[in-house]
């Protein structure tokens, strides 16, 4: 046990001496997780300060392009730009001056009413309250193209948005005509209400509530336990170069002719990191709780959950401390060690899906989730911050980020005794 | 004290033995010289004795313990004194002894008197609570040599504790280190300072190319070589004149 202490307290004499290696230690974090939310709470909120530049070429001029026109800007999200031809709209989104361009086709709103009304003329015909026209004798109007010009750089998800919300409207529109023309074919009175045209089925986002009031997640809910999850598991990277630095600067020799473990000598290593961990944890909990709210974005919420989240932090710690130990066990130079460290914990973060969820990944990668590390800290604290879990709930996640730990360390103390048997 | 079989070592990928079926025996209270030029296979010994590295065949033991057997018994019977300074930059002299001294199980107040007395000794004290990367070479050398003796070691190894200090410096390690044989450390060091091996040996053994040239007392050694005047000409006469350099 006095080893152990001894170990620890020069761990962290070693880390208080290094002002620029603490620095980064727990600023650059914090840095991340400010502009990480800053920059994903823009997407799930409407920022009106924030509008997307498009361009529109209206070519149609009449009652549907009206409605498409208005609808964009209804939904605030949209600054338009009117442009006179297809072409010059299209030049200017391909050289990625604008990421999109609307081109509303020629005659769109008359060819749309003229289809509704063939459409609804035919129906009444069969309901035999008009005389029934030859309609072989009337030409159907020919179907319209709206097209989406998209700067080839513009992401997938964006392009799926606008389509989808694009589609929605002409739809809408779509339907609209067609009840306005059955009520000029039924009634002479433009003022009597036939039909009810508000959407029947509407949708309902049913949230847990906690004391009957309804938890609402925001952006902030989702950032902070992800991107803080991502800052613990970049602890690999000072705790591997601190084990490397000891092999080449000689204490590492000498710490082997003395009789201590390398169990302790990792113990101690542990400890100190594991604090560091929590230190962290306590300053990205801080920033979401106060510094958040100050420049405008949502407030971290972790009433009642505090005891929880330390819980999941220290078994997080422990996983992304026992994989330091092991690379810096195995990393012969600094070279080795910090690169690879900060690739693999970027590869470790993607496949826990701190930046695509794993629902979304492809069957293969969803396996390979599973045995992410950070696939398991990052449910346990959205176990604790959106599912209102209780100790019960996380003790799966929790009991394999310390296997991980266990089984880490374990290696690492086995390739260090095998390499070094004497 | 040191009983050395048959020991023979290879490294991987390499052509050659860097010690090839080498025996030694050394006397208790022995300061023991191991002298031969650059690649002779001297820090493979060493490391060898200090458990740092494993021979390809061949046995040892020292005061009848193996590392097989007795590992953490004879870790804290022996003490070595690295080429490199294996001391934490960013410590105090004093920070870094409280630490190597509580891995031999040592502490309190008794570790610290300790500490300070040796700082003293060799003139350190004034620099006690500085950091190890503001000291000039020969004072890192200083503390150094007292890492590895807090523990009071019944045999302490030296790999080259002189190399790169001043002759105020050199003096100083080499009586404290008098001071320590008399006290019942046997010493065994490598050195090519062969003016100060033989003043300083007991004994000395020269090994060249991995394997055991002449051992004996440096002045006998140098009464038996025809035509040398100090150990240094003996040296010379036994490995050649030829440079050996190792890439």
């Amino acid at each position: 046990m006095h080893k152990l202490m001894a170990s620890a307290h020069k761990e962290f004499l070693l880390l208080i001496r290094d002002i620029g290696g603490i620095a980064i230690l727990f600023v650059m974090p914090l840095v991340l997780i400010v502009t990480i939310t800053l920059i994903q709470d823009s997407t799930f909120k409407t920022v009106s300060d924030a509008k997307i530049p498009i361009l529109i070429v209206n070519n149609d001029r009449g009652n549907v392009s009206e409605t498409i026109l208005k609808g964009l800007e209804e939904s605030n999200s949209f600054e338009i730009n009117i442009k006179d031809t297809e072409k010059i709209a299209k030049d200017l989104v391909f050289k990625g001056k604008y990421q999109l361009a609307i081109v509303i086709p020629e005659d769109l709103s008359l060819g749309l009413e003229q289809k509704v009304a063939q459409n609804v003329d035919r129906i009444i015909a069969k309901f035999g309250l008009e005389e029934e026209t030859n309609s072989s004798e009337k030409s159907i109007s020919q179907s319209k193209e709206v097209k989406l010009y998209f700067d080839p750089a513009t992401q997938l998800a964006f392009k799926s948005s606008v389509k989808n919300g694009i589609d929605k409207m002409v739809s809408k529109i779509e339907t609209q005509s067609i009840y306005k023309a059955f009520q000029e074919q039924i009634t002479d009175d433009p003022t009597e209400t036939i039909f009810e045209t508000e959407n029947y089925i509407t949708f309902k986002e049913i949230l847990p509530k906690e004391n009957n009031k309804e938890l609402i997640p925001n952006s902030v809910q989702h950032n902070v336990p992800a991107w803080t999850l991502f800052a613990i598991f970049f602890i690999i990277v000072p705790l591997s170069i601190n084990i490397v630095k000891e092999k080449s600067q000689g204490t590492f020799v000498r710490l082997r002719t003395n009789p201590v473990s390398y169990a302790t000598i990792l113990g101690g290593k542990t400890l100190v990191y594991l604090v560091v961990c929590l230190i962290q944890f306590v300053l990205m909990l801080s920033i979401g709780v106060y510094l958040f709210p100050a420049i405008g974005l949502p407030t971290l919420d972790i009433s009642g959950r505090l005891p929880l989240l330390f819980v999941v932090a220290i078994f997080a710690g422990l996983a992304a401390i026992g994989l330091g130990l092991l690379l810096g066990t195995i990393a012969k130079t600094q070279e080795q060690s910090a690169p690879f460290g900060a690739t693999f914990v970027v590869i470790l973060a993607a496949l826990g899906g701190v930046w695509v969820p794993v629902f979304i990944m492809p069957k293969f990668m969803q396996t390979l989730s599973n045995i992410s590390p950070m696939n398991w800290g990052l449910n346990a604290f959205y176990d604790v911050f959106l599912r209102h879990g209780t100790l019960l709930d996380i003790l799966p996640e929790i009991s394999l980020l310390f296997l991980f730990f266990i089984a880490t360390t374990l290696i690492a103390i086995v390739y260090n005794e095998k390499k070094n048997a004497v | 004290m040191i009983n050395i079989e048959h020991i023979s070592k290879k490294y991987k990928n390499a052509d050659n033995y860097s010690l090839s079926d080498l025996n030694l025996l050394i006397h208790e209270r022995e300061i023991f010289g191991l002298l031969g030029p650059n690649g002779a296979g001297k820090t493979t010994l060493i490391s060898i004795l200090c458990s740092l590295i494993k021979p390809t065949s061949g046995s040892f033991s020292i005061a009848n313990l193996t590392y097989q057997k007795n590992k953490n018994q004879l870790k804290q019977l022996i003490g070595i004194v690295p080429q490199e300074y294996a001391l934490y930059p960013s410590l105090t002299a004093f920070e870094n002894l409280k630490y190597f001294g509580s891995m031999y199980g040592l502490k309190g107040k008794s570790l610290e008197n300790d500490i300070h007395k040796h700082l003293e000794h060799l003139g350190l004290l004034a620099f006690a609570h500085k950091k190890i990367d503001t000291f000039s070479g020969g004072m890192k050398r200083r503390v150094n040599l007292i890492a590895s003796i807090l523990h009071n070691p019944k045999v302490l190894f030296l790999d080259e504790p002189t190399v790169g200090v001043d002759v105020q410096s050199k003096n100083v390690i080499i009586e404290f280190l008098q001071e320590l044989n008399k006290n019942g450390t046997t010493i065994i060091y490598t050195s090519h300072h062969l003016n100060e091996a033989e003043t300083f040996c007991s004994r000395v053994a020269i090994i060249d190319h991995g394997k055991l040239i002449i051992k004996g007392k440096p002045q006998e050694l140098i009464d038996q070589s025809e035509g040398s005047h100090n150990l240094e000409d003996v040296f010379i006469s036994l490995t050649g004149k030829a440079l050996r350099d190792h890439a």
